[in-house]
């Protein structure tokens, strides 16, 4: 299951509802906002997403996730719209047999949300700038 | 029927909207627009709207989407597709 949502991710509500007899182990990932990134303080985030494609493409990231590790369950729910410090962006739960798969199955999935999806994050910092983060374009020289 | 070729269909307008996210959005001022042209590829028509609007990012730097579905940039667009260029991403 993946959802995008505008509203407060709630990993431990998110994670009980992974309900399967056949799982002895459940490993959760909760992506934060945290008040820093490149040196900068951070005040809050934006996120914006383009949904259909990435609604599809976290499918793909899903079904690819239970192909390559012998998983139970796989599901993230993304967060889009304001979000201050503190608040989760990402919420990825798998659920399996043993944990070492469990562990990889997180990892993998949370690397290809983050490389893969189409959302986008634009950080205003405390001194009121703001940047999309990744889109500066090579070319532009940074101040010594 | 045979549907032979015309001369003036070579350079047809078509009809194409574009939808803007990110660092686009903000360069562009709007969200989406629907514009008559003769461009025939996401390359082309990345190209002139960048030329219009002052893109920072460069086509190297983005995918593209027509129709929901990631696209080739030299694919040929036809009446009615939608179109996404996708800035690079940055999720979770």
């Amino acid at each position: 299951m993946f959802k995008l949502t505008d509203i407060a991710i709630d990993p431990s509500a998110l994670t009980k509802t992974l309900k399967n007899d056949a799982a002895g182990a459940v490993v959760s990932f909760e992506g934060r906002v945290r008040n820093h990134n490149d040196g900068r303080a951070v005040d809050h985030l934006i996120y914006q997403s383009y949904e259909k494609l990435a609604a599809k493409e976290a499918e793909a990231i899903l079904k690819e996730a239970r192909e390559r590790y012998p998983v139970l369950e796989a599901h993230c729910v993304h967060r889009v719209g304001k979000l201050e410090i503190g608040e989760v962006a990402v919420w990825v739960a798998v659920a399996s047999a043993h944990r070492k798969e469990a562990f990889d199955a997180c990892e993998f999935i949370i690397d290809s949300i983050k490389h893969r999806l189409p959302i986008w994050k634009k950080e205003t910092y405390s001194d009121g700038s703001h940047e999309w983060v990744n889109c500066r374009h090579e070319t532009e020289a940074v101040c010594p | 029927m045979i549907n032979l070729p015309q001369p003036n269909q070579m350079k047809q307008n078509h009809k194409l909207t574009v939808i803007y996210y990110a660092i686009l959005r903000d360069q562009r001022g709007i969200d989406s627009e629907t514009i008559e042209t003769e461009v025939e590829t996401p390359l082309a028509l990345f190209g002139k709207l960048k030329e219009e609007h002052g893109f920072s990012l460069e086509p190297e730097q983005m995918r593209v989407a027509v129709n929901d579905e990631i696209a080739d940039w030299q694919v040929k667009l036809a009446d009615n597709d939608v179109i996404v260029f996708l800035p690079p991403v940055a999720g979770g």
